[in-house]
């Protein structure tokens, strides 16, 4: 083991599932590394295996072959040690209601150990904006503080790694904010963050890297910035008297009226100027749109799909 | 915030601190209901008492006549109750949290098999004594003193510990396997009650056909009644050596089996 081992490793992980009709294979041959101090994100389509993943990163399902470890330790061979330095939020909205607020985070954090937790958790419920529901018991809870209880049971032990499975599912905008800005101190005081979401945006503002599934799959990884520079390009809006003969190929024709381009990166849009200007067309107003995840995720898993 | 890459877990350790914690849950949970988990047992094998040495205690008596059907009775009643409640016990907490789907809150800490094993079937014993205690509390205005002193209390002691881990672990294990609360119905209902209610608690076995003697043997928890009677009287259907050897076999195979679940997380982890 090296001195500064990787967050954490995949290697060549799948994941059957016997079902009636036939295995479900969850996760077929998935490898990547997450580096400490990473603010990461895992995106894919519902089914695509994210959850299987995360299960098996936490010893929840074992891996059909492949390994994956925590900070160098082997999550079946060395679980005690990959554990305690693992804080998984799972994705399903789960509770018990025999407890408060308070005793499931003081709960949780005798399971790891934790010695004299008090003034963590306190630091948490301020955090999570729970203060007040302290002693309220779970089931009195919206979904959302229960989510946020969840996530402070993920933090009692102050996990180096942290993995959060949806974890703005049903949290209203103002806490996802909140949420996100607590991870984001995290991340600067060196844990390693992982998350999955369906919100792109998410991924977008906070992760420096991105990992894509699509069934079962790791389809892209790479840097956000280089998976839009890339992969997602440029949408261009451009309004004019007429398109070009020479872009007909390339253009949509919007809703505004105006023409729109997907351009692999900035540079091109030259050429699309050159053609109007060549054509001798006027170009009335332009408008740029960020590339998005959104575009990137719907055009690797279409040019997926379509080599499939 | 301090980021410690130290376990707080020396490697080693083999009950660490989540075994304290869960069987801590576990007291918790049968204790702060403690008037359905206690009271509620007591006070029906109270009315089995009632009923039965009404009926039955001026006609018969056991042992060749040296001991009245009620005092007979007695720790017969306060075997089963123990034994069913710590069956309760690790069976209804366990399919609970299967049920809200929160036992990945101790599936996901560095907690071993062995820590969850001990501490379910720990919380079971700790249940089944409790009961069993309340339940020789209130049959004593009802059974002369001296037949409710026990004789070798040293016997009940392990009969009664070792009874209750082998129902907790016995409830462990249907909690385990089963996937709703019906599964768990139809364990208690077609395999745990006929058994202890042929086990020997309202008769002696002598008393029986030896065919039906014969089948009595073959139930474990006959073993774990006998042996618990002969605390109390000195007396017993079978040798109480005979007896602790076959409850402590029965544990050995069930917790095998236990241990072998949740180490393969059968049913637990996918
Ligand atoms: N316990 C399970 N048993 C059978 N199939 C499962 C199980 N868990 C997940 N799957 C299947 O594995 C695939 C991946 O699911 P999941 O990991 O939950 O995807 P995601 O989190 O990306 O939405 C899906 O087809 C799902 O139906
Ligand atoms: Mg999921």
């Amino acid at each position: 083991m090296t001195s500064s081992p990787p967050a954490v490793e995949f290697e060549r992980v799948s994941k059957t599932f016997p079902a009636a009709s036939g295995a479900v294979r969850a996760l077929d041959d998935v490898s990547f590394t997450v580096e400490q101090g990473e603010f990461f994100a895992l995106l894919g389509p519902n089914g695509a295996g994210k959850t299987t993943l995360i299960s098996v990163l936490a010893g929840l399902a074992r891996p059909t072959s492949g390994t994956a470890r925590v900070l160098g330790f082997d999550v079946t061979r060395d679980y005690r040690e990959a554990r305690s330095r693992l804080g998984v939020v799972p994705q399903e909205l789960v509770f018990d209601p025999f407890f408060t607020v308070r005793e499931t985070l003081e709960l949780q954090a005798r399971y790891y150990g934790v010695r004299e937790a008090g003034p963590w958790i306190d630091e948490l419920l301020t955090q999570l904006d729970l203060t007040h529901k302290a002693r309220a018991n779970m089931r009195a809870l919206s979904g959302g503080m229960k989510r946020r209880v969840m996530v402070g049971q993920a933090l009692v032990h102050k996990p180096p790694v942290i993995v959060l499975d949806e974890p703005t599912a049903g949290v209203d905008v103002e806490l996802r904010q909140n949420l996100w800005a607590f991870m984001k101190r995290l991340n600067g005081e060196g844990h390693t963050i992982i998350l999955t979401t369906h919100y792109l945006e998410e991924a977008e503002s906070l992760c420096t890297r991105v990992a894509m599934l699509k069934a079962g799959r790791l389809v892209a990884l790479d840097s956000t910035e280089r998976l839009l520079r890339g992969v997602g390009g440029v949408s261009v809006e451009i309004s004019a008297e007429r398109l070009p003969e020479a872009l007909a190929e390339s253009a949509t024709l919007q809703a505004s009226g105006a023409f729109g381009f997907t351009l692999p990166d900035h540079a091109a849009l030259e050429g699309v100027l050159a053609a109007f200007r060549s054509a001798g067309v006027s170009v009335r107003e332009l408008r740029v749109g960020g590339a998005d995840l959104e575009q990137a995720f719907l055009r690797l898993t279409a040019r997926d799909a379509g080599t499939a | 915030m301090d980021m410690t890459r130290k376990p707080a877990i020396a490697r080693g350790t083999i009950l660490g601190p989540g075994f304290r914690a869960l069987l801590g849950k576990e007291v918790l949970r049968f204790w702060k209901v403690a008037l359905q988990t206690i009271v509620a047992p007591v006070v029906t094998t109270l009315l089995y008492l009632l009923i039965f040495s009404h009926v039955l205690d001026e006609h018969v008596r056991v042992y060749d006549g040296r001991v009245a059907y009620t005092a007979f009775l007695v720790p017969g009643l306060i075997m089963m109750s123990m034994l069913q409640n710590a069956f309760a016990n690790s069976s209804s907490s366990l399919i609970q949290s299967k049920m809200m789907r929160n036992l990945i809150f101790i599936l996901l800490p560095p907690i071993t098999s062995l820590e969850i094993y001990l501490a379910y079937v720990l919380g079971a014993v700790l249940r089944g004594l409790a009961v069993g205690f309340g339940v020789w509390l209130v049959t004593l205005p009802f059974v002369p003193w001296h037949a409710l002193v026990p004789d070798h209390p040293l016997w009940n002691v392990a009969f009664a510990v070792f009874g209750s881990s082998a129902m907790g672990t016995l409830g462990l294990i249907a909690g385990i396997w089963s996937e709703k609360f019906d599964h768990l119905a139809v364990f208690q209902n077609f395999f745990i009650m006929p058994l202890t209610f042929l086990s020997g608690v309202f008769y002696s076995i002598h008393s029986l056909p030896v065919f039906w003697q014969t089948v009595s043997h073959l139930n474990p928890f006959f073993y774990m009644i006998d042996g618990f009677r002969y605390g109390f009287f000195g007396a017993a259907d079978v040798s109480p050596w005979l007896s602790l050897a076959i409850l402590l076999l029965f544990n050995l195979v069930l917790s095998a089996v236990a241990l072998r679940l949740l180490a393969t997380g059968y049913k637990l982890r996918s």
